[in-house]
């Protein structure tokens, strides 16, 4: 199994300086996204998902987000350890993103054909002929109807829908060992989100890709993803199969996320139960249980100075072993 | 009790929206933004109104406050016309709104307490003297403490501050809340936390609510009726379990079945519907519907008047040949 294994995180600390001083947006993260494999990486906002995303693609923002400690292998190589020119090899070529508003990550002044051409052009030694017609290729492959004439329009042309399937044109154009998806379909209406989704599956079956899927929706983890990492406060909670986390939740966190969305068959007008309080804000963090304050119960202070560290309950389930959080 | 009273009727709603070109800036076309609408809400019920973007969702919210003016039809508050230059606008203490993102929708210049004071202010109808303490009663009704009047709204969490959003709708004691996607700009732990207030208020203030919202599990949870909308016309309405039990039109339908479901273990049949939502400028000359899903049977629905039928007891559903 050790070789199957595309993206390896071990140990990512990340920190921001603010005028508050230094915040921790990440703790000590850890996890593998195996070869064609869909992790799901979910959680509140401000948990830090996109930070870790963002410390993949070395795009943190300079000079106030720094890697403070850990690794991140790709394909056997640290990430971190590469030069600029080099990680400017992996982003677009190995490592495709999807981001989540696509009105922002497109240019508003160029052209659809002429923005995805320069993935082409950037990354492979072709003309600017070839790269047109390989453009228009890859708007036909994500379902953009009469491809030849759209690739002359600008992105104010398109629908939302329309445009997130440009996006994803971009990010596979050189089809990508690695898809790294922050929030792909949470701009969009719940019929496109349905075509977007299946879109990304069909592509990652015929391109045999890996994808990292960001999002807060618990609906869009449970219907696309392998393997599901629960993120709260900067930390991963709980990581397992979706199958097995969704029937044997066992962090507090996850039970209750899990628990306070409606469903279809709830019974309508009951009352939805609650996390109390609300996501801690990461300039006051504890260095223990971060739960503590919402989970309702009293933590003595020794849980709370001291991290618990993350404990395999069942095969390939980890739940962080706060013994008043969670069920070992 | 007594009879269910009619509180918000609309009938045959226009609204329509001219689109200007050339340098005179001459009216070429109208977009229909919402067209030939009609619903009824009784007092102490949940209307909960559903559609993609672009369907006219806030449009009609919007003329129902007033803050658009119908092409056409009529909009009766307790038997009232608000719709018209002419109708009287004392209706608007009865009828507040609540709006999509608290960030935006309250003022950062302002204490919470001046915010909550406002309406009181514009409307005249507290003391001036027992003003803070009614500020302090609506705070608390919303689960938050009085204390919070002396802070301001960027000191607060997004929940937080949709609770004084609704804090604030609640300050003239409305009849109808106007409830446009309240919840979709929080969090998962934080949206329940919400809907629990508003279903709450619901029950011990006796409100009616129009709520907008694309979530579709959200508007069935806290609907007692539903209505679907699709560029600009109601496709089907009707009690909330009954829309989803057995939904008629093909539209509800595939909307229903493209609600991820949180359950991996549950694997269903999904109706994807190509395309987009068409442009209310130029809508297709037949059922619109049809037409994006490339309906064989879209050539009968060309030209012919479309109607609303009742299947059951209070369900209605568009006609037409190629969704039905």
């Amino acid at each position: 199994m050790e070789t199957d294994i595309l993206l390896d995180i071990k140990g990512l600390s990340v920190s921001f300086e603010t005028d508050e001083g230094t915040v921790q947006a990440l703790d000590s993260v850890d996890f593998q996204v195996g070869l064609g494999q869909t992790l799901g990486l979910v959680g509140e906002s401000g948990c830090g998902k996109s930070v870790t995303a963002l410390s993949i693609m070395r795009l943190l923002p300079k000079p106030v987000g720094k890697i403070t400690s850990g690794r991140i292998h790709f394909q056997g190589k640290d990430l971190l350890e590469l030069s600029p020119d080099g990680m400017r090899q992996v982003r677009g070529n190995e490592i495709g993103m999807i981001f989540q508003e696509p009105m922002n990550a497109l240019n508003p002044v160029r052209t659809i054909g002429d923005q995805l051409s320069e993935v082409f052009l950037l990354h492979q030694e072709i003309g600017v002929k070839e790269a047109w017609l390989k453009s228009v290729e890859m708007l036909h492959d994500v379902g953009i109807p009469a491809p030849d004439t759209r690739a002359f329009e600008y992105p104010h042309q398109l629908s939302g829908g329309m445009r997130q399937r440009v996006v994803i044109a971009m990010a596979l154009a050189c089809r990508p060992k690695l898809v790294i998806a922050d929030e792909p379909t949470t701009a969009l209406d719940v019929t496109v989100q349905a075509q977007i989704l299946e879109l990304l599956q069909t592509l990652q079956k015929q391109l045999g890709s890996s994808v990292l899927l960001i999002t807060h929706d618990l609906g869009v983890i449970a219907e696309t993803c392998d393997e599901v990492c629960v993120m709260y406060a900067g930390r991963i909670v709980e990581r397992a199969s979706t199958v097995e986390l969704f029937a044997n939740p066992r962090h507090a966190y996850t039970r209750g996320l899990l628990s306070s969305i409606p469903r279809l068959d709830t019974m309508p007008k009951t009352e939805l139960s609650t996390i109390d309080g609300m996501v801690p804000g990461l300039s006051d963090l504890n260095q223990g249980c971060r739960f503590a304050p919402r989970s309702g119960k009293i933590h003595p202070q020794a849980l709370l100075d001291q991290r618990s560290p993350l404990q395999e309950v069942t095969e390939g389930h980890w739940v962080e072993s706060c013994p008043l959080c969670s069920n070992l | 009790m007594n009879a269910p009273e009619e509180l918000l009727k609309i009938t045959d709603l226009r609204v329509h929206f001219p689109v200007r070109g050339g340098i005179f800036r001459r009216a070429v076309g109208s977009c229909k933004a919402v067209d030939q609408v009609s619903l009824v809400l009784q007092k102490g019920q949940t209307l909960g109104l559903v559609g993609e973007s672009g369907c006219g969702k806030s449009t009609l919210a919007k003329a129902v406050v007033k803050l658009v003016e119908p092409t056409s039809g009529s909009i009766k508050f307790k038997n009232q016309e608000i719709a018209g230059k002419k109708a009287q606008n004392n209706f608007r203490k009865n009828v507040q709104m609540v709006f999509q993102d608290p960030a935006e929708s309250l003022n950062s210049r302002m204490t919470v307490g001046a915010i909550l004071e406002e309406p009181l202010d514009i409307h005249n109808i507290v003391e001036k003297n027992v003003r803070s303490e009614r500020v302090g009663e609506l705070l608390e009704q919303v689960g938050l403490s009085a204390s919070a009047a002396n802070r301001y709204p960027f000191e607060f969490s997004g929940g937080q501050r949709q609770r004084i959003g609704i804090a604030r709708a609640l300050a003239l004691q409305p009849e109808l809340l106007v409830l446009d996607e309240p919840v979709s700009a929080l969090d998962v732990s934080v949206q329940s936390q919400v809907l629990n207030l508003l279903m709450d208020l619901q029950s011990k203030l006796g409100l009616t609510y129009l709520l907008i919202a694309h979530d579709l599990a959200v508007v069935k949870h806290v609907s007692d009726i539903i209505a679907v909308m699709y560029l600009g016309k109601i496709v089907e309405i009707g009690p909330a379990e009954e829309i989803y039990l057995n939904p008629v039109h093909a539209y509800t339908k595939a909307l229903i079945s493209a609600i991820p479901i949180p359950d991996p273990t549950k694997k269903r049949e999904r109706v994807i519907i190509p395309g987009d939502v068409p442009s209310p400028i130029n809508p297709p000359a037949g059922c619109a519907f049809g037409h994006r899903v490339g309906s064989s049977l879209y050539p009968e629905s060309v030209g012919k008047k479309l109607d609303m039928e009742e299947v059951s007891t209070g369900h209605f559903v568009l006609q037409c040949p190629c969704c039905t």
